[in-house]
């Protein structure tokens, strides 16, 4: 546990995660001159830009609260001893369905989420770019469809995205890059499931290997993937854009919590105060990226306040905190007849985006997709024991049917609402930073989508023949907005190139600016808008508007 | 459906095979070398904690018992959270705490009689009534008694068994798997380092296979 002690990028090195001990040579930026971007947080957000910005030439320095992991050395084949690398600071939690987080959303690691995220990559259906104008909900993006699916083709190409020939749902997408990967039991149940309700299904495009690809293996499918993968064939951040950051020139800082930015007498961000090595420290800079997601976003931002932005940075329009969002994770279980083992391979090898594409039919606006399981024995009672509200022998018994187990789950999407946001609380944290509250409840659409697709869900199981189906009613995972970007200052945090409009040269990187969540997982849509701002960055630099 | 089982499938004999990593056998290693006295709990806590650890996962009289209680006690003494809390819930430590001492004051309050004294099906019924929220006793100090049995003491009992390797035994769980991984991914495709389930009438045949589980 070495790495959570000591940091492992200084004196000028930088662990090389794809080889046993080895090192790469990392540059190091003085504190005291300005660097062009500091950039808080390593995950989706921040991995990708601090990459390529330091391709573009800007000197870069990126800071993440957690450790700098070399999976190789460092990672167990166990669920309670991976809790390392979550979020596991103190949230606190409340409004009508108080969320769960750790384990379920929150990294705390050089690559972020991204080290235990479940790998799957989506991309956004067209029309949700322009959910209101064309689907009469939510609000609208400032983003162009067309130009979000190049950045798509792009992220699926750097992460050699494994996936199928071609995908039954949305315009016509390119073959993927590496060849879809075998379906385990567990999805070819939710196959046979689709074929029975009469929609189409697909193997899972996860950021997995299923070939070699340079110093890494492909997937042996040991099915530990949301709790690190040991072998590497996991395409995170931690393993593709941080080393090629490091290569291109940037500066990772790990152990390094940020706990303010500080503004001038100008009114713009200086730099930031962060705590490493057993004191707070002060990094200049000429730009301030904030890459938290959508609580750690927030919380900086409101506790940066000051005396010329007395509620918070970037809070002008005092949308800041507010419209967080979450997808819903709902789902339904049974037993099969057959062993079917699912936590042989990837948790979710196949989904079905049906309720993405199709409008008609529904009660309830916005989407969903479901997804194949296969939870390890943890997270399996957890779920037993809370939804299902077993314990006792009872428990016992349902739990030994785990071979047996199959389930379909959603990302279900969930409308913006003002009244869903990050504050700060009054008690404080290790580091003494107030700690954030996360107010959630449920709107009423919500509900209505929930209860569509246990629905449908529950007609797929009892198809296949599944028996002692049952629904879990309430759960929830990703999260989005609470910094959202927008058409002005007045409705939004940011603008389309994710740019603060009060506080110029502060930016925000990360699902944070989501304006709507759609129905499928964040992961590849933070990380293409990532990569716009980044372009966007070397286009505004190049005409002196930085 | 009969329930499933795995006749002489134990996991552990796949430690140094290529399924366990280095830092695999130091995290279960020391799971299983978990000091066996209480080092957060009093005595008349740690009595209450083995008690509700029996009611709310019994474990067969037949084979070593996984230590509930220690673990339960190692995670709250070195307060490890979850990284969220429900703003009715005080800390990990005082939750417990609050938690054990309403409970007992619960017990009292029906029976006279302290919930360890109690028989399994008092103790049951009063377990019943703190997960429907039924319990009103000030001892609870605003604590929702039915988010503390299911979000801390149900959750940490349970979650404590089922990262034991004897809790991967019973369900057959292939437990640690890197950096071998498995091969067969569809459905009744054992490979031969899982555990093999018994076929009614063919048990000598599961244990068999499992002997040979490396």
């Amino acid at each position: 546990m070495d790495a959570l002690e000591t940091p492992r990028g200084r004196h000028g090195r930088a662990p090389d995660v794809l080889r046993p001990g080895a090192w790469l040579p990392m540059r190091e930026y003085p504190q005291n001159e300005p660097v062009d971007f500091v950039i808080v947080g390593t995950g989706a957000g921040g991995a990708p830009l601090a990459c390529k910005l330091a391709r573009a030439g800007f000197s870069v320095v990126a800071f993440d609260a957690g450790a700098w992991w070399r999976p190789l050395e460092d990672f167990a084949s166990d669920e309670a001893h991976q809790a390392k690398l979550y979020w596991l600071d103190e949230r606190l939690c409340d409004g009508d369905n108080p969320l769960k987080l750790g384990s379920n959303n929150s990294g705390k690691a050089v690559g972020g989420s991204t080290v235990h995220f479940s790998m799957v990559s989506l991309r956004f259906r067209p029309e949700w770019f322009k959910s209101r104008s064309l689907l009469g909900y939510g609000v609208d993006w400032p983003l162009d469809w067309r130009e979000m699916w190049r950045y798509y083709r792009e992220m699926e190409q750097a992460l050699k995205i494994s996936g199928p020939v071609t995908y039954p749902w949305g315009p016509k997408r390119p073959r993927y890059p590496y060849r879809q990967h075998e379906v385990n039991g567990a999805g070819l149940a939710l196959a046979r499931a689709c074929d029975a309700l009469g929609v189409d299904w697909s193997p899972t495009p996860l950021a997995t290997l299923s070939a070699p690809r340079g110093d890494a293996p492909p997937c042996v499918y040991r099915g530990f993937c949301v709790s690190g993968c040991s072998t590497n064939a996991k395409q995170s951040a931690l393993t593709t854009w941080i080393p090629w950051a490091v290569r291109a020139g940037a500066e990772i800082r790990d152990l390094a919590m940020v706990g303010r930015v500080e503004t001038g007498g100008d009114g713009l961000a200086s730099g930031v105060h962060y705590f490493r090595e057993g004191r707070w420290q002060f990094q200049r800079a000429r730009h301030v990226v904030v890459a938290g997601y959508a609580i750690e976003t927030p919380r900086l931002l409101l506790n940066s306040a000051s005396a010329r932005h007395p509620d918070g940075l970037a809070n002008r329009s005092g949308l800041l905190g507010r419209n967080l969002m979450v997808q819903t994770n709902n789902a339904v279980w049974g037993h099969l007849e057959e062993e079917v083992r699912w936590y042989k391979g990837p948790p979710s090898l196949a989904l079905c985006e049906h309720w993405n594409y199709e409008d008609r039919g529904k009660d309830f606006f916005g989407g969903y997709c479901f997804m194949s399981q296969g939870p390890l024995p943890a997270a399996w009672v957890a779920t037993q024991t809370g939804n299902h509200g077993l314990w006792g022998q009872a428990l016992v018994d349902e739990m030994r049917h785990y071979n047996h187990q199959v389930g379909l789950k959603i990302v279900g999407e969930t409308l913006p609402q003002e009244r869903n946001r990050v504050t700060l609380a009054d008690e404080h944290d290790q580091y003494g930073l107030p700690v954030a509250r996360v107010t959630w409840s449920m709107g009423d659409n919500d509900r209505r989508l929930v209860a569509h697709a246990l629905d449908f869900m529950g007609r797929g199981l009892d198809a296949i023949g599944a028996r002692d189906i049952w629904s879990e009613a309430e759960n929830t995972c990703h999260l989005g907005g609470t910094a959202r970007m927008g058409f002005d200052a007045d409705s939004s945090v940011v603008d389309a190139d994710c740019r603060s409009w009060d506080v110029r040269n502060l930016w925000v990187c990360d699902g944070s600016v989501f304006p709507t969540v759609g129905g499928v997982n964040p992961s590849l849509t933070i990380q293409a808008i990532a990569c716009r701002t980044a372009d966007r960055i070397v286009a505004l630099a190049a005409r002196g508007d930085l | 459906m009969s329930l499933p089982r795995y006749p002489g499938y134990d996991v552990l004999h796949k430690r140094n095979g290529p399924s366990w990593n280095e830092p695999t056998r130091r995290a279960v290693d020391a799971r299983l070398a978990l000091p066996r006295e209480p080092r957060f709990f009093d005595a008349r806590q740690w009595a209450l904690l083995n008690a509700l650890c029996a009611r709310i996962l019994p474990q067969p009289a037949d084979r070593p018992p996984v230590p509930l209680a220690a673990m339960v006690d190692a995670k709250v003494f070195e307060r490890q959270g979850d990284g969220y809390r429900d703003t009715r819930l005080p800390h990990l430590q005082d939750a417990w705490t609050r938690g054990l001492a309403a409970l007992d004051a619960e017990a009292e309050a029906r029976h006279q009689q302290p919930f360890v004294a109690l028989s399994a099906g008092q103790q049951d019924a009063l377990l019943t009534a703190m997960q429907q929220g039924m319990l009103h006793h000030p001892a609870w100090g605003g604590m929702p008694p039915a988010l503390f049995f299911s979000e801390r003491m149900v959750h940490d009992i349970t979650g404590a068994y089922y990262q034991h390797p004897t809790a991967w035994n019973e369900i057959g769980f292939g437990g640690p798997a890197g950096p071998r991984g498995y091969v067969r991914l569809d459905s009744d495709r054992r490979d031969p380092w899982e555990a093999a389930e018994a076929r009614p009438g063919r048990e000598d045949e599961a244990r068999e296979a499992n002997r040979r589980v490396r």
